[in-house]
């Protein structure tokens, strides 16, 4: 148990300090403080406190809206008809698809999913210009999962205090069955997670069974161990280390914040001077921080919020609930750490307000550059076609003189069928005077093509043009079309192609 | 080397090396998670060297317990794939060459092995697309020397053309100049002639001498027409494709010393099954008959 060596220096003294009348003053140091902040250390386990308020509501409910999804997206079914997954969100590796709902996206459309991250990642720039890291602080898989980890945590072992004494103590019985209990929990938390990914990639309830009988394939079990073990390595025991030292996001953040973005803040105007406040008081000439560091003892990433912004802080707002929470009791106005901006941070201390400025050129530029990709997609998905004809000319030879006299090129064409049932087309030219066309593997003369469901059919098609038309030819290279027609509903693809001759022609 | 001190300034220890007197290097240790991981890769590599083939020896390699071996994996993979392609073998050995053009279940796969067939045996001669050069016929046209249907193709394929084997198609050219048959000026009168069969322009006197000689040398092989015999491999002279060349010169000195190229036997070299797809491979190429 190398990670609670260090306990000993943040151990509760039984005889606490009061920070005001009743109100504790928690011994806690920011582990990851300004002053704690060492290249070469090693790790100081943190023991988050239970918060109570707003915040601490809001993230219960991200929490379980977020897992909710994760865990419960792949038992979803959707009815798409015979011979398809009937799994509503399903990433098909061997048919090369994505299927999710109503939309069905194959491998050479990637560009959607591009479209969708690169929408994504300008969401996450333009809430963090306006409202920090928002991302960080409620909805990142690591946030949630190390929440969830230290819900189990204190499920089996109490809150801070009662860790931090188990910790200290030696092995005792009590202490190992706490201590396994935790452990166990979080394998079995990781387990469902690791399950619930490799459920995205193949039907859940055939997965499920092939699972539990050992019938699934080595590639699935090799996933679910992977992320089974990064779930608990990251969230159960590495937690706030993965956002300081190994996500990059904490480092381009800083380009997304200004003057007017919303952070987590200690109102050091109100605060400074800070010290214990003792019973019948003056509040004049002092600041309203008691120095009860409930915020330090509550923050997960073990900073203390009133170093100022810094990279550590994953903007929570656990903080914010501590604070208001001893605020209400010593009967002062709540909101000492509060979301505020730099400029109304800046204003406050002459005593004035900055009003919130929510239009700027970074949010009008991001929101603009993500409706410009919405308006892409939409338009790249609205056109795309169910039908897609792909034309190559054999360049080797690019024309082969006949006997007669006549010209003849070569083309692949290729007709791909995206519909889920057997189409039937017929293909034709336009645009090339007399030329005569032959279908390899056809002997009539217009003949009927059948393309299999989701499925691609290349076709040999030889195209002469006789010696008594070739004057007609535009010099070397003469442009016409190919017509593709389906059959049952009489819809027609026009498909260019070039007839090359001789330079000389 | 001296003694490991606190060194003042960052009150970090220091390893105990000095240079040049007074350089000291202060002791930071590598991260915990970066050393561990490093362990791990040592552990893993011990591991990896008992279990598959790591180190040279002098008459060898040290096999690791696994047994494992690239070639032998690839030499299943293979075994595997021709186990796969099988089934389509056993078809092509059963159907006739016109049977496998009408089936379009087994039609791509005998495209796609023809064509890689093709590409690894034909290729160096008639060029990847069988577009053909001088002295190799282009397999794209409807122009053939010894026929152009499903068999002929076969026949050809399978026994080469002057190539020794005993069924192969062995008529040539006689030397008309170098075994002094012809002289010089008739050559060149029944060159001309050759010219004016296929429309192109030619020297009227020159032609009209050269139709008379034609008639007693070539026509025995080209026909009274000019028009080619694929019994014998006599080239069409009448069309505007010439294996040798088309001018005057080209063509008497096709005259003079004859032609008679030579295609392999490839009975023997690949299987008759792989042969038969290559015939439809050719056959698809555009100037099957």
């Amino acid at each position: 148990m190398t990670m609670i060596k260090r306990a000993s220096d943040i151990v509760p003294q039984t005889m606490a300090q009061e920070a005001a009348p009743g109100i504790e003053r928690i011994d806690v140091k920011a582990v990851a403080s300004k002053e704690a902040r060492e290249t070469y250390a090693s790790r100081q386990k943190i023991y988050p406190k239970l918060a109570h308020g707003t915040f601490r509501k809001v993230k219960w409910i991200v929490m379980a809206v977020t897992l909710g999804i994760y865990y419960l997206l792949p038992w979803i079914r959707w009815d798409r008809g015979p011979n398809l997954p009937d799994q509503a969100f399903l990433l098909d590796f061997a048919h090369q698809r994505l299927f999710f709902g109503p939309i069905e996206i194959w491998a050479q459309e990637l560009y959607f999913i591009t479209g969708i991250l690169i929408f994504s990642a300008l969401g996450l720039f333009l809430v963090t210009s306006l409202a920090g890291r928002m991302w960080c602080g409620y909805t990142c898989p690591q946030t949630v999962w190390t929440d969830l980890m230290v819900v189990v945590e204190r499920f089996w072992q109490g809150d801070r205090n009662a860790r931090i004494r188990l910790d200290n103590s030696p092995w005792t019985f009590e202490k190992i069955w706490k201590k396994t209990a935790t452990h166990i929990t979080w394998v079995l938390v990781a387990l469902a997670t690791g399950g619930a990914l490799v459920f995205y990639f193949r039907d859940a309830p055939t997965l499920a069974m092939e699972l539990v009988s050992g019938d699934a394939p080595t590639i699935a079990y090799v996933f679910l161990g992977v992320f089974t073990g990064t779930t608990y390595l990251l969230g159960g025991i590495a937690r706030e280390q993965v956002c300081i030292y190994m996500c990059p996001w904490p480092r381009i953040q800083g380009a997304m914040f200004d003057r007017d973005s919303l952070l987590i803040t200690y109102r050091d105007f109100r605060g400074e001077p800070r010290g214990p406040h003792k019973k019948g008081q003056t509040w004049e000439e002092r600041g309203d921080c008691i120095d009860c560091k409930a915020c330090v003892a509550v923050c997960p990433m073990g900073i203390d919020i009133r170093d100022g912004a810094q990279l550590e802080c994953i903007q929570c707002a656990l903080c914010i609930d501590a604070c208001d929470e001893i605020m209400t009791k010593v009967g002062r106005p709540t909101g000492l750490v509060a979301y505020d901006t730099f400029r109304n941070l800046e204003a406050e201390a002459h005593h004035e307000r900055a009003p919130m400025n929510f239009v700027r050129p970074r949010t009008i530029l991001y929101s603009a550059a993500m409706a410009a990709v919405v308006g892409l997609m939409l338009y790249a998905w609205l056109n795309r076609t169910i039908l897609e004809v792909n034309i190559l000319h054999h360049r080797n030879p690019v024309y082969v003189e006949m006997t007669d006299g006549g010209l003849r090129n070569r083309y692949t064409v290729k007709i791909l069928n995206k519909l889920h049932d057997v189409r039937t087309y017929q293909l034709a030219m336009e645009g090339l005077q007399g030329a005569e066309m032959t279908i390899l593997g056809f002997k009539e003369a217009d003949p009927k093509i059948n393309v299999a469901t989701d499925n691609l059919r290349a076709l040999n098609v030889l195209v002469t043009v006789p010696k008594a038309d070739r004057a007609k030819l535009n010099g070397e290279a003469t442009h016409f079309d190919f017509i593709i027609t389906d059959t049952a509903d009489g819809k027609r693809l026009t498909h260019e192609a070039t007839f090359w001759a001789p330079k000389n022609e | 080397m001296s003694e490991k001190e606190i060194d003042q300034v960052t009150g970090v220890e220091t390893t105990g090396h000095t240079w040049d007197g007074n350089l000291k290097e202060l002791n930071k240790p590598l991260p915990k998670w970066w050393l561990y991981t490093f362990y791990v890769c040592v552990i893993w590599a011990i591991g990896y060297w008992i279990l598959y083939p790591a180190w040279p020896t002098l008459n060898g390699y040290t096999k690791g317990v696994l047994g494992y071996n690239q070639r032998a994996v690839v030499t299943e993979e293979v075994k595997a794939a021709k186990a796969d392609q099988a089934k389509y073998f056993e078809q092509i050995t059963a159907k006739s060459l016109e049977e496998i053009t009408q089936d379009q279940e087994l039609l791509p796969f005998v495209m796609a092995g023809g064509a890689a067939v093709f590409g690894d045996n034909c290729g160096p001669c008639h060029g990847k697309g069988a577009q053909g050069a001088v002295g190799y016929p282009n397999l794209n046209d409807d122009d053939w020397l010894w026929g152009g249907t499903l068999d002929a193709i076969h026949q050809t394929i399978l026994y080469g053309i002057r190539s020794g084997h005993d069924e192969a198609r062995d008529m040539a050219m006689p030397k008309f100049g170098r075994d002094e048959i012809l002289q010089p000026a008739q050559i060149a009168d029944i060159a001309q002639y050759v010219l004016s069969l296929s429309g192109k322009a030619a020297d009227d006197a020159m032609a009209q001498r050269g139709k008379d000689l034609f008639a007693e040398n070539c026509a025995a092989c080209h026909g009274d027409d000019g028009k080619g015999n694929i019994e014998l491999g006599a080239p069409n002279l009448t069309d505007g494709i010439w294996l040798y060349g088309g001018t005057p010169e080209h063509i008497a000195k096709s005259i003079e010393t004859g032609r008679g190229g030579v295609m392999p036997s490839w009975s023997g070299r690949l299987d008759p099954a792989t042969i038969k797809m290559l015939t439809v491979y050719v056959h698809s190429l555009g100037g099957g008959k």
